[in-house]
């Protein structure tokens, strides 16, 4: 596989990877290469990306969650869950193809599933809006909170957007109050809700899916109030202050857990999750697995009440 | 949730053009040069084109409650520099002087007291104190007027005016939309009348949380309301915004509040909402 929108930071990495597969390429054909070649060419690939992954800034993990080869919902949906039935539409103006969600199985446990999903050529981004949902994708995901609820199911939501559509039709048709709407419901909904974020979680349009009794992130992705280009745009006034954003505003997993605002970080593969989807998809099956385990037995009232106690703690402030 | 911050600020400096020191203001609207003590009698609204002037905390408390009756709950609160942010200045300076400038200690006020011989809670956003934006404090304040509300089976109104999370204390600012929203639940059980009153402008963070979860949505005349602002907005679809995008007005035409009411009239308004939706 090779990257084509690949960053900067990841041109020796491709290098080299591209030397192996082309190595490859001429053993396959018979031309003689030493396999030690190959394999010593691959050790060092190795390192180079646990290098260069170990040391990774603030902003170049907000373009590794952005990497256009990262597994997004769907890709997760098919190798986590099984028996997927996707369900459609907010019953009352249309299917928003930003957010996908319905039944499934995980490990024979049947769930409800809720993610925004991103699209991966230029043909899909532009129907999955870029993974920016609008009024009626938070309605749809409400409407399947809902069912979860009414069939005593765990919520999954998968968390990869870089905010809610900022158009003239997400706001003639109630942006705030769709998300407004869900936050509300899912402080309330009776059954376990585990979220993670698998990519970028951005602001408003991410939390809207995000109120979890359990929430995770991935290594390399980021969960923030504002885009780090955005608030370098208004605070520094200079939006190629975006590096310095990322680092500023705290948005990484690692940093996200020392403030004890998500409860995990799930590891990805050597050198981000799109070097290895499959690898990614084993890691987060088996934090959901393991969040579930610690929440789907207690009753639902309670866990109601111990997620008003998580959202109620959260703010740091002097009382003197 | 508050990318359009800058064009709020911007607004305010070329639009809302007081004479300083002087007698006569200009309306920002109609531009007509009026005497101060005119529009202050007219509740800040411009007597001749009805203009809603953007108004401080106090002063609305003044004109909603019964006088001497307000009382304030948890004003000592203070921010902190969680996250030791620093931009072009350090968010501790910024705080600094957002306090040296208002009477406000914090971006909104809250407490109890009476509207027309009624008892009701409030919350009351200060727009002037850092955009009236949304951290830990304002978070934590509104949630436990909100809790007190209902431990006192008290109907609680939330008056906003806000550019949206305080992006200086990052995912903590975010988090407080969840925070409020999981207390206004608590109101919705207990069948204990929650009513907002959106006014000039109300955006971002403030409004996709519990400014549109209002039982009853109430907004003043041409009140700027949405979630990204019209910059962002401009910036993303690359044409031109229709007329009146966005305002109290705009809403109405689409669902999304239940009334437009003149400042003269917030304080009836609510006071007969308030006999029509007690217990
Ligand atoms: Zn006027």
């Amino acid at each position: 596989m090779t990257f084509k929108h690949s960053r900067d930071f990841e041109k020796p990495i491709e290098d080299i990877e591209r030397r192996i597969e082309e190595l490859r390429h001429y053993s396959s054909t018979g031309s003689p290469v030493r396999r030690e070649d190959i394999e010593k060419l691959e050790r060092k690939a190795k390192k180079l990306i646990s290098d260069i992954y170990s040391s990774l800034t603030p902003w170049q993990i907000t373009l590794v969650a952005r990497h256009p080869q990262r597994p997004y919902t769907l890709d997760y949906i098919s190798h986590v869950f099984d028996d997927f039935i996707e369900l459609h539409g907010d019953r009352v103006f249309r299917d928003d193809p930003a957010i996908v969600g319905g039944l499934a199985k995980l490990d024979g446990r049947p769930v409800v599933i809720i993610g925004q999903q991103k699209g991966r050529n230029t043909k899909e981004r532009c129907l999955r809006n870029y993974g920016m949902p609008h009024p009626e994708g938070y309605r749809k995901a409400l409407r399947l909170m809902e069912l979860a609820g009414r069939f005593k199911r765990p919520l999954i939501t998968l968390i990869d957007t870089p905010g809610a559509a900022p158009d003239i039709e997400a706001e003639e048709r109630g942006q705030s109050e769709a998300i407004a709407r869900n936050l509300l419901f899912m402080s309330q909904l009776k059954a376990p809700i585990v979220s993670a974020v698998i990519g970028e979680g951005g602001s408003g349009g991410a939390l809207a899916l995000g109120l979890g009794d359990r929430v995770m992130m991935f290594e390399y992705s980021t969960y923030s109030v504002i885009s780090p280009e955005g608030c370098a745009a208004i605070l520094w006034k200079d939006g190629t202050k975006a590096d310095v954003a990322a680092k500023t505003l705290k948005m990484t997993a690692p940093d996200l857990l020392r403030l004890r605002v998500i409860d995990k970080i799930i590891k990805e593969p050597l050198g981000g999750a799109h070097r290895d989807p499959h690898a990614a998809a084993r890691n987060l099956k088996a934090a959901i697995n393991e969040a579930l385990s610690e929440i789907s037995d207690v009753p639902a009232d309670m866990l109601v009440q111990a997620r008003y106690s998580r959202y109620r703690k959260f703010g740091v402030f002097k009382e003197p | 949730m508050v990318w359009f911050k800058k064009d709020l600020f911007t607004r305010r400096e070329d639009k809302t053009i007081r004479v300083p020191h002087g007698l006569w203001v200009k309306c920002e609207h109609c531009n007509e040069i009026i005497y101060k003590k005119e529009v202050e009698r007219n509740l800040d609204v411009c007597p001749k084109c009805d203009y809603h002037f953007r108004i401080s905390a106090r002063r609305r408390i003044d004109i909603v409650f019964d006088e001497g009756t307000f009382s304030e709950f948890d004003s000592r609160l203070e921010s902190v520099d969680v996250l030791d942010f620093k931009d072009v200045k350090r968010y501790k300076d910024r705080l600094k002087a957002a306090r040296s400038e208002n009477v406000s200690s914090e971006a909104v006020i809250t407490g109890q007291g009476m509207i027309a011989g009624q008892r009701a809670m409030a919350a009351v956003f200060e727009f002037s104190f850092m955009g009236g934006s949304m951290g830990s404090v304002v978070g934590e304040k509104i949630t436990r007027l909100l809790e007190k509300g209902k431990k006192e089976r008290c109907p609680v109104i939330v008056f906003t005016s806000s550019g949206g999370a305080r992006m200086q204390e990052g995912i903590f600012s975010l988090l407080q939309m969840a925070k409020t929203s999981a207390a206004i639940a608590l109101l919705k059980e207990e069948s204990i009348p929650y009513i907002t009153v959106l006014t000039d402008p109300t955006t971002g963070g403030v409004t996709a949380s519990f400014a549109m979860l209002g039982d009853v949505i109430i907004a003043e005349p041409r009140a700027l309301i949405g979630f990204a602002g019209p910059r962002v907005i401009q910036e993303t679809i690359r044409q031109k915004l229709p007329e009146g995008f966005q305002r109290a007005e705009y809403l109405m035409e689409h669902g999304l509040i239940d009334m437009i009411v003149d400042r003269k009239m917030i304080k009836s308004t609510l006071s007969r909402l308030l006999t029509l939706l007690r217990q």
